[in-house]
């Protein structure tokens, strides 16, 4: 028996190891097409250069609300293969039916009905795009926060067909027979000259390039050996243009170019020897940067943070089964695969950091990560001491929880955004930040190992007085570290402020909210230590905690205010109101008499204010 | 001698009661609780108020007041941040002098609640003594003086002499209401007919006979002004507009309108001397002056997106001897002579740089407090923590 324990410890690891680690090896797509490297050139998108397939997977999250399409008989398309096509092929691509409408105010404007289905073409949205032009920019008079639905639908919806038209015009005019020949005939017929005019260029082409340099979305043209700066980036009709006014040709063009004449016609070897000249000429000149954007590839297919979730909730059934049958076995292999899923959840965190250069937390969607990923840590700490599943439980649901909100938080686009000047400083954003939403992790812990005492005790049998006890040390024990990081987070935000703005207090709202959780994990000690609240109070104002946090995590984003405030986030909203729901209805169940519990806990030793103070 | 101590055990008595729940954990709970009710409300109520109004009434007062819209009585019904901050300040004190003894085992607890007490106190000294203000500089313009961005004052500047001004600076308070305003070095004075915390000014129409101007001297005569509400926007300030009758020795003068929406001085003699009046942001002036060389806005490439803001300015003080260059940029202000100068804000198409001034005696003091909660904190928790572990090893 014992000795097959550890065995099977190692093969659930294994086997979670393998599920991370299969999106290494795809089988090969049949066209043939060397996306996947295609999908790693390098482009600078919003200040920071990253691979295609980064820009292919954000905008179709975008405007598809997914990171691959599904298409009819079980196929997908991957984000790669549709931006390929997107750019290359475009007359195929606004044949797809990617854009989802589920408004039906927006349908009925647009002149359907709720029949005509939720996914439309590009092609089948074309006719329209005058009127939801229109419609957004008499929405977009209205300020975001009082837009009805409908206004808001249709804003969004313009944002994604305008997204999808620039992207569109990235590398080529859609509409272009052959790009290649095109740029052969260029480089071939004009002498470049300071007046485009005089270059020889015929008044149509230089329009059509001056258009792409206008509309197009991302820069794929890096600088000139031996620049490296990123402003020296150029979009395709910029170079274009710049070729037209002095002269030569960057080779990002011509490789462009002649990937996108191949992918056209439909052949293959061209397509994947243009991609290895230009990656040969990338490798040549921009080394340094490839590394990054090679492991910015590898980290966006293996996705770790969704193996993490996945994961999670394995550990979350096999804790939970553990307090009911196989004790030891079930609550050894959660506990294995705990710290399994925390080692993944590591790895993307720190390759987030790797990518970034910056702390772990920059946005409120890093903040989601680390989160998870503290509360998984003390969680691991709180199951090597006590071995009772509970900490394996409770930080699988808390490492669960927050790496969905970060699925949700993702939909915006890219994750890694460049700092605004303020927070432009890797010192405070490593301490006051860090220190912070380490605050967050441990209060949201906090409330969940009280959320799993209350729901234990109050509807199974399965509380004993023992395990009772050690929930109530670890409450305590973590709401002692919350204190400790959550008031030096928040007067460390305080010193931030006077040093940057000259203020140490200004009662901006997200000031507040972090104060609140700093008062509110006082008060709970404050209450303990004087004996105010015994084992269950303590549960009980531990579960409030949760409410007191998120409130000062995405509540205070919602009233649009202050410095702080990261945007109206509408659709968090009925989702945060039924979250302190919740709450305060498991508070109430915690408050109930205590022969209402099915396990009886909290017997009659009365423990005295002495006894507490001096055994905690 | 025997009655003496039994007066004196009395009158302990009598104290004892008060004293106990002053010094009470309960007492800190309540305080505490309270505390989170007023920050929660006093952040909702910034949605409709702003910010500063806010500060002022929820954080920067004894009881938070409530009145139902259109009655004229208002009753508290919330403990303001002054007063909570004061009985929590006495709560702490009070608590540590009842149940004052000194361990290795309470050196933390002592330590971190010792922090609290400074940061309370750091925090009153800051609200009583900080000033705060606003230097707007366009590139190559000198100054020495800033502005303070939400107050006004009146200056009458008598400018007869050619060499040098002479400037009577009246400060808000004294303009909001009707009142006579008396100064010994100027040869009329000043009577407050009307005053308008916010207004907006139009010019009026040929034909427009309708209501004729309170101004009877200057260009408030062309102009039309009505009152709107205070703003409550961050970003937004105050136009202040305000009506003055000036009345010499000889009799009245006339009614002048000066307004922050009026920016030059409108003039006029009296005794020979000439005057001017205007309404402008209440200044501080400085014993140096700062001149801005150039500010650079950097962006992220191919974005809007700031990456960095920053000012070159020349730093003369004739004092000091001091004439030097100096670059403020964001997370990097310049200090000096007790004040900060950060970045704060640009303008004018990037030819105007807003840098945020700041004198504030008592800032070292929540550096001083941090570190003390911090180490107390950390001290009793490991205290526990390494307790605990001991506990589960033998």
């Amino acid at each position: 028996m014992k000795k097959r324990g550890p065995i099977f410890t190692w093969v659930v690891i294994a086997a979670s190891a393998v599920f991370v680690l299969a999106p290494l090896f795809p089988h090969d797509p049949e066209s043939g097409f060397h996306l996947r490297e295609f999908g790693r050139l390098p482009v600078l998108l919003n200040g920071r250069i990253k691979p295609l397939d980064t820009v292919a997977r954000n905008s179709l999250l975008i405007i598809h609300g997914r990171q691959t399409i599904h298409l009819q008989h079980g196929a997908t398309l991957s984000a790669i293969e549709w931006l390929t096509e997107l750019l290359m092929n475009p007359g195929q691509a606004d044949e797809r039916e990617i854009f989802v409408i589920r408004n039906p105010d927006t349908l009925a404007a647009l002149g359907w009905g709720v029949e005509a289905g939720k996914y439309f073409s590009f092609r089948q949205l074309f006719p329209h795009l005058q009127e939801i032009e229109q419609q957004a920019e008499l929405a977009q008079k209205v300020d975001g926060q009082l837009r009805s639905p409908f206004q808001r639908d249709i804003v969004k919806l313009y944002e994604r067909v305008l997204l999808y038209h620039r992207l569109q015009n990235s590398i080529e005019i859609p509409g272009t027979d052959d790009f290649k020949s095109d740029i052969e005939e260029l480089v071939k017929t004009i002498h470049p000259s300071t007046t485009p005019m005089e270059s020889g260029i015929s008044p149509d082409a230089l329009q059509r390039y001056a258009f792409l340099a206008e509309t197009g979305y991302f820069f794929p043209i890096p600088p000139v050996p031996p620049q490296t700066d990123p402003q020296q980036w150029r979009k395709m009709g910029e170079s274009i243009l710049s070729f037209v006014t002095a002269g030569n040709l960057h080779p990002a063009v011509k490789a462009y170019a002649a990937m996108a004449s191949a992918y056209a016609a439909g052949d293959p070897e061209t397509f994947n020897a243009a991609l290895s000249d230009y990656g040969g000429w990338l490798q040549e000149h921009f080394a340094a940067r490839a590394g990054k954007t090679h492991v910015e590839s590898i980290f966006n297919t293996l996705q770790p943070f969704y193996s993490a979730m996945v994961i999670y909730v394995l550990i979350f059934i096999l804790a939970c089964a553990s307090w009911l049958v196989w004790e030891q076995r079930l609550g050894a292999y959660a506990y294995s695969l705990l710290i399994f899923a925390f080692i993944v959840h590591s790895c993307g965190l720190f390759t987030r950091m790797y990518l970034e250069g910056r702390p772990p937390v920059t946005n409120l969607y890093s903040s989601a990560v680390f989160i998870g990923w503290a509360a998984v840590f003390l969680g691991i700490v709180l199951e090597r001491f006590y071995r009772n599943g509970i900490g394996s439980a409770t930080a699988s649901m808390v490492g669960f929880i927050t790496l969905l909100i970060a699925h949700h938080l993702s939909m915006d686009g890219d994750t890694m955004e460049m700092m605004r000047a303020v927070l432009d400083t890797n010192g405070w954003l490593a301490t006051h930040v860090v220190c912070v939403t380490l605050g967050y992790a441990s209060t949201f812990l906090a409330g969940f190992l009280a959320l799993t005492y209350i729901l234990r005790g109050s509807l199974t049998s399965s509380l004993n007085q023992e395990t009772a006890r050690s929930l109530a040390r670890m409450v305590y024990g973590i709401v002692c570290f919350a204190t400790l990081f959550s008031f030096v987070g928040t007067i460390l935000g305080g010193i931030w402020a006077d040093q940057s703005w000259g203020r140490f207090w200004g009662w901006d709202p997200k000031e507040n909210g972090a104060l609140l959780i700093v008062l509110w994990n006082a008060m709970i000690l404050h209450a303990r230590w004087g004996g105010l609240v015994k084992q269950r109070g303590l549960m009980v104002m531990a579960v409030f905690g949760n409410i007191v946090t998120s409130w000062s995590w995405f509540g205070v984003n919602m009233l649009g205010i202050g410095l702080h405030s990261y945007g109206f986030m509408e659709s968090a909203f009925p989702w945060l109101i039924g979250f302190c729901v919740s709450q305060l209805a498991l508070m109430a169940l915690g408050s109930l008499p205590l022969h209402l519990w099915r396990s009886p806990v909290e017997m009659q030793r009365p423990t005295s204010v002495r006894t507490v103070a001096a055994t905690s | 001698m025997f009655t003496n101590t039994l007066a004196q055990s009395r009158a302990w008595d009598f104290f004892k009661q008060p004293f106990r729940v002053l010094s009470s954990l309960r007492l800190t709970v309540v305080c505490l609780g309270l505390a989170m009710l007023l920050i929660f409300f006093g952040t909702l109520a910034q949605v409709h108020l702003g910010i500063h109004a806010v500060q002022a009434r929820y954080f920067q007062s004894l009881f938070v007041f409530w009145s139902p819209p259109g009655a004229g009585w208002k009753i508290p019904v919330l403990p303001g941040g002054y007063l909570l901050g004061t009985v929590l300040l006495i709560n702490l004190i009070a608590a540590h002098a009842a149940r004052f003894q000194f361990s290795r085992k309470k050196a933390g607890i002592i330590l971190l609640h010792f922090g609290v007490i400074l940061l309370l106190i750091g925090q009153l000294l800051t609200g009583l003594m900080a000033q705060e203000s606003q230097l707007r500089l366009d590139e190559g313009e000198t100054r020495a003086y800033s502005e303070a961005p939400r107050e006004t004052e009146l200056a009458v500047i008598d400018v007869t002499n050619p060499d040098y001004d002479q400037v009577v600076a009246i400060p808000e308070r004294f303009l909001t209401r009707a009142s006579t305003i008396q100064q010994p070095t100027l040869p009329f004075t000043l009577k407050i007919r009307r005053f308008l915390p916010n207004s907006q000014l139009v010019m009026r129409g040929q034909d427009s006979s309708a209501s004729s101007s309170e101004a009877t001297n200057g260009v408030g005569v062309n102009i039309a002004v009505s009152e709107i509400p205070r703003t409550v926007k961050d970003d937004e300030r105050d136009l202040v507009s305000v009506f003055v009758e000036v009345e010499s020795m000889e009799g009245a003068l006339g009614t002048w309108l000066l307004a922050n929406a009026i920016s030059d001085p409108q003039s006029f003699t009296c005794s020979g001397r000439t005057f001017e009046l205007v309404v402008r942001q209440r200044r501080f002036y400085k014993q140096f002056a700062l001149t801005l060389l150039n500010f650079t806005h950097d962006r992220y490439a191919g974005t809007d997106i700031p990456k960095n803001f920053s000012s070159r300015v020349r730093l003369v003080d004739l004092e000091r001897n001091e004439n030097r260059d100096v670059l403020i940029s964001m997370n990097d202000p310049l200090r000096y002579r007790g004040y900060t100068f950060y970045q704060s804000g640009f303008d004018n198409d990037d030819k105007t740089s807003i840098l945020q001034v700041v004198k504030n005696p008592a800032m070292i003091i929540p550096y001083v407090a941090c570190a003390l909660v911090a180490l107390g904190l950390v001290t009793q928790f490991s205290m526990h923590l390494f307790g605990f572990i001991r506990k589960r090893n033998a």
